[in-house]
């Protein structure tokens, strides 16, 4: 039984699905702390090439993760239209870059279907089922598995 | 609030009142006689003591009840406070200190060293004891009991801990002290229990202090009725019942009177022997209403089978005492002067005013999680950046600058700035319990190597980050420990050379331009150049034949692997040298130097920064980002021109500083901001001095200028970031980082920047300028 399913048996549970290209992903409401819109991020040397760099949130320190390229998706450009979602990644607050927020759904775990066998190994280890909702297929992510405890320890 | 929250508040007491006790101590050891040192050092241990009571701490509670019994003749001038009393002291604080860490973190504290102690410590107390007459008729035998036997010590005297002073204690609940007293001691009280209707109106219940009663013994019950008016004259808020009590106990009066401790004030309360055993003598009853404190003096009386007399004159005396406690409650400072006189009489009457004191003190201070005011910090930074960036867009959209709205943005700027201070000034504390607890150390490793050693402390008022502080023990310990131990000589080589036997360490603090400078100094023999050079020579750090000026000699001491002691002894010299110590303090952002004058001393100068919060840096611009030079590492920034440039090897290049070499780093290139080098006559070169010594000549774009930045982590989002310390937020809001001087150097000299190697391949650094 896949994470997603163990944790959504309980009942309903509220997703934020969020666009990149033209494919749409969502997370678990309850790690997100606040969206907000692109600002220019401070370069970081030596860093991932998903990493983006550090912006100034309210005096922290946060930085900003290309979630595009993190995917294995195209690097993103960064326009004012981008926005950044804020989220709790363990004990740690990321800035994901997306291209928008589209949605806040409100799901079953009878609406998640499984994950179909791919050859990729990145979508296995995130991707933790997939909803079909108006004829859209919306991925769902799970964070955790995108930032183990050192960033450095993959890409 | 449980237990362990109130307990750790005890212990963070106790921290205080050890300090209190120790510098006190320090003070009659410099010859001060003032009464309130004496106080303040007996009311520092009997605190210790009565938190130590109530949390049943039997170790604590029966050394300190011992010390405080000596003390307790010093403040009463029946024992003169001579060096060698005060020696004695002083280790008896070290042991109270350990007994107090001890209770804390668990773990123990040698029996020896606290038996040995208590002998003299008894020793003195008794050896001054006047052996007869005067209102003082000591119960001497109270305290000797008290310290003997170690497991049940504090079940007696721990509740009564009065003697013929009249000290009262503050009274605690002592329930289960007495669990192991033998049987044959039961005696039976008669308590008779009137309450009044305050009582109840207070929400006090008869029923439940009866109930409380029955666990003190075997109780017997009665209840007077007689007052009870006829059901249609009864006031319902009206108390008209009363009891007669007779408990059968191993416990003291004191017990039972502990029960009632919160209702005596609205009852009639009378507890008397009523059928004496043992020891216990009948007593004149005394009207419980004067004061609970005066029962802990006819209680002693009792235990010391004195007459009836000293009972009576115990409690005239007490009587004075409940005044003067009376008039406490009305107005503390007229009180304490009023007890001051009246002090001769009732030595009761300082200790209410000790108390009112202490509650006095309490009110100045409050205790706040260090958490929080990081945060307050924090948001105070950034309420600064905000002024900063709405100043900018309002010039920018008014160009005349007199509106009111710039008037009141300037407003705005100087109560940030004034905001700031005030937050940045809470975590500022002053630097005297480091410095305390370096007198610790000099006492004990100058008792190891039998020197004699004084150590005068300076401006220990000064105040300095609290972060500074705690990491500003170790290194000062490790100085202090060396000073004591290699700087200062031999009592006889000291006396052969014309000096004091006694040495003298001293450790001053004051402020400087903004920064804090600690000084430690001894009068010892100075530092003994050859020695150190041929070591050094010896240890293949400098070549045979350099030729070096005394500063540079003295300066090797804090070169790695080097140790001047002939034999490693026990307290320093353990291989970890100097470099350490220079290490630790400049990962604090200071800078550590030493002057030596053969014969005469050595002086250690440590300057370091008054917060790690914030950070004198240089802004600088490398290949289009900003980034932060921290000023501590920066000697000189210079112009480089064309003619200064020389290539050396491959990729390498030096410049030349006033004829010497020094090997020019580009920062772009190292951080991986560019990928082919910057041409150096273009940019600036800052030359900057690292850790492992030697300068390098760090390559940037631009200077933009200086200014105080807000240290903060990457760490905490983010992983550590090679060859950036930190970051920081600007005035425009953007993020910058602090560049880590040392790191990138060491990049330069062919180390990789990077510690972990499991990156991608285009990220490994060439680490070269």
């Amino acid at each position: 039984m896949s994470y997603a399913v163990k944790n959504l048996a309980q009942g309903s549970r509220e997703l934020i699905a969020f666009r990149i290209g033209d494919q749409e992903f969502c997370v678990n409401i309850m790690s997100v702390r606040e969206i907000r819109g692109w600002t220019k991020a401070t370069g970081l040397p030596h860093s991932p090439s998903y990493v983006m760099g550090v912006i100034n949130l309210r005096g922290a320190v946060l930085p900003i993760i290309d979630l595009s390229a993190r995917l294995g998706l195209r690097r993103a450009e960064p326009t004012p239209r981008h926005v950044i979602i804020v989220a709790q990644v363990k004990n740690r607050v990321v800035g994901l870059l997306v291209e928008a927020v589209s949605d806040i759904l409100t799901v079953t775990d009878e609406n998640i279907q499984p994950v179909p066998e791919v050859s990729s190994d990145l979508e296995k280890q995130y991707a933790r089922g997939i909803l079909a909702i108006d004829k859209r297929m919306i991925c769902l992510i799970e964070l955790d598995a995108l930032f183990p405890d050192t960033e450095s320890e993959v890409a | 609030m449980d237990m362990n929250e109130i307990k750790e508040i005890f212990f963070q007491e106790c921290e205080e009142q050890l300090a209190e006790l120790e510098s006190g101590l320090l003070k009659l050891n410099d010859g001060d006689r003032d009464p309130e040192t004496v106080n303040a050092v007996f009311r520092a241990v009997h605190s210790i003591k009565g938190g130590a009571g109530a949390f049943g701490l039997d170790d604590l509670v029966s050394f300190a009840h011992v010390f405080e019994t000596t003390l307790d003749c010093v403040r009463s001038n029946k024992l003169e406070p001579t060096q060698d009393v005060l020696k004695v002291m002083l280790r008896s604080a070290d042991v109270l200190a350990d007994l107090v860490s001890a209770s804390r973190d668990g773990g123990s504290v040698e029996e020896s060293r606290t038996r040995g102690l208590l002998k003299e410590l008894e020793a003195l107390a008794r050896g001054e004891m006047p052996t007869g007459g005067g209102a003082a008729e000591a119960p001497k035998p109270a305290p000797a009991k008290a310290a003997a036997p170690a497991p049940v010590p504090a079940a007696a005297p721990a509740p009564a801990p009065t003697d013929e002073s009249g000290f009262q204690p503050i009274p605690f609940t002592f329930d289960g002290f007495g669990a192991d007293e033998p049987a044959e001691d039961l005696s039976v009280f008669e308590v008779s229990f009137k309450p009044r209707r305050d009582l109840y109106a207070k929400g006090n219940e008869a029923a439940l202090l009866l109930r409380d009663l029955s666990r003190v013994g075997e109780m017997s019950i009665n209840c007077d009725m007689d007052q009870l008016p006829a059901f249609d004259k009864m006031d319902p808020e009206g108390a008209y019942f009363s009891w007669t009590i007779q408990v059968k106990t191993a416990k003291s009066e004191q017990d039972i009177r502990t029960v009632f401790e919160f209702a005596e004030w609205d009852c009639d309360l009378d507890v008397k022997v009523a059928d004496s055993s043992a020891e216990e003598l009948p007593m004149v009853p005394v009207p419980f209403d004067l004061s609970i404190l005066d029962d802990g003096t006819s209680d002693a009386d009792g235990d010391d089978g004195g007459a009836a007399e000293a009972a009576a004159q115990a409690v005239a005396a007490a009587e004075t005492a409940t005044n003067v406690t009376k008039m406490a409650a009305a107005a503390a400072r007229v009180e304490k002067k009023e007890s001051q006189a009246a002090a001769a009489a009732a030595a009761a009457a300082a200790n209410a005013a000790n108390a009112a004191n202490a509650a006095n003190s309490a009110g100045q201070t409050i205790r706040v999680d260090l958490d929080r005011v990081d945060r307050l910090i924090n948001l105070v930074g950034e309420l600064v950046i905000n002024q900063a960036m709405l100043s900018q867009s309002v010039i920018e959209n008014d160009t005349t600058g007199t509106s009111s709205i710039n008037m009141g943005l300037e407003e705005l700027q100087q109560l940030t700035r004034e905001i700031q201070d005030s937050v940045m000034a809470i975590r500022a504390q002053p630097v005297k319990p480091v410095f305390q607890r370096m007198s610790r150390i000099v006492r004990e490793v100058a008792d190891m190597v039998g020197k004699s050693i004084r150590l005068v402390t300076e401006g220990e008022n000064t105040e300095v980050d609290k972060t500074v502080i705690d990491k500003l023990a170790e290194p000062l310990t490790h100085m202090i420990r060396n000073a004591v131990d290699h700087g200062i000589e031999s009592p006889e080589r000291r006396e052969a050379a014309g000096k004091n036997p006694e040495g003298t360490v001293k450790l001053t603090a004051k402020h400087r331009s903004g920064r804090i400078v600690i000084e430690l100094s001894d009068d010892g023999a100075g530092i003994n150049r050859e020695k150190v050079k041929q070591k050094a020579i010896d240890k293949d750090l400098i070549p045979a034949d350099s030729n070096l000026t005394d500063e540079e000699i003295d300066n090797l001491i804090f070169m790695p692997g080097f140790s001047t002691a002939d034999k490693i002894s026990d307290i320093s010299g353990r291989g970890v040298g100097m470099d350490v110590v220079k290490r630790s303090i400049q990962a604090l952002g200071g800078r550590i130097s030493i002057s030596s004058r053969p014969g005469n001393g050595s002086t250690f100068t440590m300057s370091l920064p008054l917060t790690l919060a914030v950070l004198d840096g240089m802004v600088v611009t490398v290949a289009g980002q900003t980034l932060v030079v921290p000023l501590t590492a920066i000697v000189e920034t210079l112009q480089p021109e064309a003619s200064a440039i020389h290539s050396f090897g491959a990729n390498q290049r030096l410049i030349s500083i006033r004829n010497s070499f020094c090997p020019l780093v580009d920062v772009g290139r190292i951080l991986n901001f560019r990928s082919i080098q910057a041409n150096p006559v273009e940019g600036v070169a800052l030359l900057v001095e690292s850790e492992g010594g030697g300068q390098r000549a760090l390559m940037v774009d631009a200077i933009q200028g200086q200014r105080q930045v807000v240290i903060k982590s990457l760490e905490a989002n983010y992983t550590h970031v090679p060859g950036i310390a930190a970051a920081t937020i600007l005035g425009d809001g953007r993020v910058a980082l602090i560049l880590d001087v040392d790191a990138v150097v060491a990049a330069s000299r062919g180390q990789s920047l990077r510690q972990d190697s499991g990156m991608k391949a285009d990220m490994s650094l060439a680490a070269t300028g």
